[in-house]
């Protein structure tokens, strides 16, 4: 009896607890950890989510990554070369300074001197002359060619404060190396909170890795004040687990619940579900230079990939709106472009293609493969919303048309090193686009490579078009914001005409919430809890 | 004695050599870690800096090299992802993974002799029945299996226990842990149990054995004819008679739960040593995982050399003889 009593008084306990934390805390449980706090160390998903939350870009992305103010709160070109900010008065860093001119400058400086960076910001400010501050409310930025995605670039780094890094003279920014900085902080000094200050709405509190990371309402947030006192962010890497935790009542809102999962969840009495469509698109590359290439059989040595009629007949065998339907359940957009209709640089003339069997055979005859060929797709099996599954499901749409495929899965380490070194004669991947929209993965996936142009990083079919290059070349090179897209569009036309690469879907990006919360979806796919509010 | 200790730890310093270079050409041929850590955005002059700046874009022998020059100075690499030296990273998450072995090792012993005992003193009787049933589903289902069941029945149905994480922290001589706060007791209880299954059916079945053979023996016969307490043939011949493989096993198992608990702690999401084990290796990240399995090689050894200490002290007939063993 007496132990009865004291469980109830403990459930009560903990139930009254738990009740009052929630109205002002919010936890959630992330697919993934980011691997530091130091918003400059890494350009990987997970860091970039979490910097938007306590660092702020000069110029942000809007949910559809629009460009909008943000630090800045205006801009102008005097000519092609030169990008003039107007900086926002009375933004205050989390430790009371004030943001200035020379904090954008100090990053700018910082950004080549992150010790041991997996992948550097460097990209984003290298196409960067000069950086001036004629005063502190002024960022005068030269580029040596007209350069238009300067904005998309801005819009990819966080401001770290200057002082709180441990740098109180004036800065000059040289590229290649600023002067008069004695050091810079190491990356563990933002983990450890020491120089974590910026100017976002939320500000550190702790960092524990593996378990979770802590952060307080900043209460001299220039912007809109968040609705939430305290976010904790827990990485929870095991789908299971995530579910688990949100079902618990443990955790808020979960990033990325498993698929097979969302009818459950949307069944479910206490969880909300919501979506949103995302720049990210699922495509297939092919192998255009590989002779023989190294996954194809039965065509005598020869890659048939490079004709464009074998390229259009596996464009016409697969049915995209079975697989969206099917496999994704939905959760997914056909695709026949490489970025989403809300983004810049679509051309809106160009439709979704029907599925055509007895065409993509005829197709096949006339590139004279009547019999087909036999090819292996490969894919990673943990790294897109249903990637194998995608594949499985392509392969059987190939060989309905006779390409006997075969799909040879693995897990994501494996996957991206084979197809570095391009082991692959189709293979099955995905694209998140940035702010810069069509640009983003037209340069890098469909691009010629070189080096020094910084082209074609990502193009592990190494397809090759001059007539393409040329367009891609003008856009980069038209800083006025109507001619660069046209460019764009044209550039993308070429590429649908030609197959050069076969967008499948758009994913749609689900997030899991306790009920009466909603959040915005960014098409970047990061969950930013500033967004996370009760529904009114 | 001294003799035997040289040898031990010449002995763990070789495995240790061995299961370093395994390691370290194995993650190798698996593939490059930067393919996973770059940025695809960034272009192919960044990817390349990328590379050359973790020292990959040497040749396997040159990279193995300087990892062995940084073993001769005491540093055993900074992990890719992090950017923290790995031994560094790897102690810092080795207090939550101690604390969750112990406390499962714990539940082991405390639950598995005494239910084991009973049922090798009463086999017929129903209880003991139910226990030896239990210990085979203990045995026989999966650990994450297992966890999910556990979370799901105490957390998500009946909201008893938290799902998983960490609890609140305490430093205690410096090192957070966790079973000092009601919270990170509440939080440590399902992991620990999680772990615990499988280590708890195994003592049942290595106690039942050993104290149906033990009562059988002449001696307690004997003690019992000499009109023994029932209390002290149990606690005392009984008991210390089965320890020996009780004793032997545990201590084996607790390296096991200590190095792989990596099933319970992705789970529970636990921020032991464990998850970070498989976090690295799904990031190729060599040097926390080289470091991290030379570490695992070093306690094994230490823990099979306690394990003999505590032969020699439950059993006077065992020694550890200078020259032998």
């Amino acid at each position: 009896m007496k132990n009865t009593i004291w469980r109830v008084a403990l459930a009560a306990g903990l139930a009254v607890s738990g009740a009052t934390a929630q109205a002002e805390t919010l936890t959630a449980g992330f697919a993934s950890e980011p691997s530091s706090v130091d918003p400059l160390y890494h350009n990987l998903g997970p860091n970039n989510a979490l910097r938007k939350h306590m660092f702020e870009a000069l110029v942000g992305e809007d949910e559809n990554l629009g460009i909008v103010p943000m630090l800045a709160e205006s801009w102008s070109n005097p000519d092609d070369l030169t990008w003039e900010f107007k900086l926002r008065d009375g933004v205050k860093f989390h430790d009371g300074t004030d943001f200035t001119a020379r904090d954008f400058l100090y990053t700018a400086c910082r950004i080549p001197n992150v010790p041991n960076s997996p992948s550097s910001m460097e990209g984003f400010i290298k196409r960067a002359e000069t950086i001036e501050a004629p005063d502190d409310h002024t960022i005068r930025v030269t580029t040596a060619t007209p350069y238009p995605l300067l904005l998309s670039d801005f819009a990819s780094f966080g401001v770290v404060s200057a002082s709180a890094a441990g740098h109180d003279g004036p800065v000059t920014y040289k590229k290649g190396g600023c002067e008069g900085i004695a050091s810079y902080p190491p990356s563990e000094d933002y983990n450890s909170g020491k120089a974590a200050i910026g100017t976002g709405p939320y500000k550190f509190v702790s960092f524990v890795s593996g378990d979770r990371i802590t952060l307080a309402r900043f209460d001299d947030y220039w912007g809109e004040k968040p609705y939430w006192e305290e976010i904790v962010i827990r990485p929870i890497t095991n789908d299971g687990a995530r579910v688990a935790a949100l079902l618990a009542g443990d955790v808020d809102i979960i990033e990325k619940p498993p698929v097979q999962d969302l009818e459950t969840l949307r069944a479910e009495d206490g969880v909300d579900v919501v979506q949103g469509a995302s720049s990210r698109v699922i495509y297939l590359h092919f192998d255009h230079q590989g002779e023989p290439s190294p996954g194809i059989g039965g065509t005598d040595g020869k890659n048939p990939l490079k004709d464009v009629r074998v390229r259009k007949a596996i464009s016409l065998a697969i049915d995209r709106p079975l697989i969206v339907d099917r496999i994704m359940g939905g959760l997914a957009v056909p695709a026949r472009q490489l970025v989403p209709d809300f983004m810049r640089g679509v051309d809106p003339e160009i439709g979704l293609e029907e599925a055509n069997l007895e065409e993509a055979k005829k197709l096949l005859a006339e590139a004279g493969y009547p019999d087909g060929f036999t090819l292996v797709l490969g894919t990673p099996n943990d790294r897109y919303i249903n990637d194998s599954k995608i594949a499985q499901a392509v392969a059987q749409m190939l060989t309905r048309a006779g390409i006997k495929t075969e799909v040879d899965a693995m897990t994501k380490s494996v996957f991206f090193s084979r197809r570095n070194k391009y082991e692959f004669s189709l293979y099955l991947a995905g694209w998140g686009a940035s702010g810069a929209g069509m640009a983003s993965p037209l340069r890098a996936l469909v691009a010629t490579q070189n080096k020094d142009k910084g082209l074609g990083g990502t193009n592990r079919g190494r397809y090759s078009n001059a007539e393409l290059d040329a367009e891609i070349e003008t856009a980069l090179a038209t800083v006025e914001p109507e001619a660069h897209d046209a460019a764009l569009r044209r550039a993308s036309k070429i590429v649908v005409d030609e197959v050069a690469i076969l967008p499948l879907h758009y994913e749609v990006t689900p997030w899991a919430l306790r009920k009466g919360l909603t959040i915005t979806p960014r098409a970047d796919q990061h969950t930013v809890l500033t967004t996370v509010r009760p529904v009114d | 004695m001294l003799a035997y200790l040289i040898r031990r730890f010449g002995q763990s310093l070789l495995v240790m050599a061995v299961m370093a270079t395994i390691v370290f050409f194995g993650l190798y041929m698996v593939g490059n870690p930067v393919d996973l850590l770059i940025n695809p955005e960034d272009d192919l002059a960044a990817q390349e800096a990328a590379i050359r700046r973790l020292g990959l874009d040497q040749p396997i022998y040159i990279q193995f090299l300087q990892f062995l020059k940084g073993i001769a100075t005491g540093n055993l690499g900074v992990s890719f992802v992090h950017n923290t030296p790995a031994l560094e990273l790897i102690l810092s998450r080795l207090p939550a993974t101690l604390e969750l072995a112990f406390f499962a090792m714990l539940l082991a012993i405390l639950l598995g002799i005494p239910l084991g005992m009973i049922a090798g003193l009463y086999p017929n009787s129903p209880g003991s029945r139910v226990i030896m049933g239990g210990s085979i589903i203990g045995f026989s289902t999966p650990n994450f299996w297992q966890g999910l069941m556990l979370i799901m029945l105490f957390a998500v149905f009946w909201r008893v226990l938290p799902s998983g994480g960490r609890g609140q922290t305490t430093d205690l001589f410096g090192i957070p842990v966790s079973f000092l706060t009601l919270d990170g007791l509440r939080h440590l209880i399902l992991p620990a149990l999680n772990l615990a299954i499988f280590k708890i059916a195994l003592v049942i079945r290595l106690s039942r054995a050993g104290t149906s053979e033990v009562s059988l023996q002449d001696y307690v016969k004997y003690a019992r004819a000499r009109g023994l307490s029932e209390k002290r043939i149990v606690g005392v011949h009984i008991l210390k008679n089965i320890l020996i493989p009780v004793v032997t096993v545990l201590g084996l198992e607790l390296g096991n739960v200590i190095a792989f608990a990596v099933v319970t702690e992705t789970v529970f999401a636990w921020p032991g040593i464990g998850k970070l084990l498989i976090d690295s290796i799904g990031l190729l990240d060599r040097p926390v995982v080289v470091a991290y399995m030379m570490l695992t090689v070093f306690m094994f050894v230490m823990i099979n050399f306690f394990v003999d200490m505590a032969y020699s002290m439950l059993d006077p007939r065992i020694r550890i003889k200078a020259g032998k063993s």
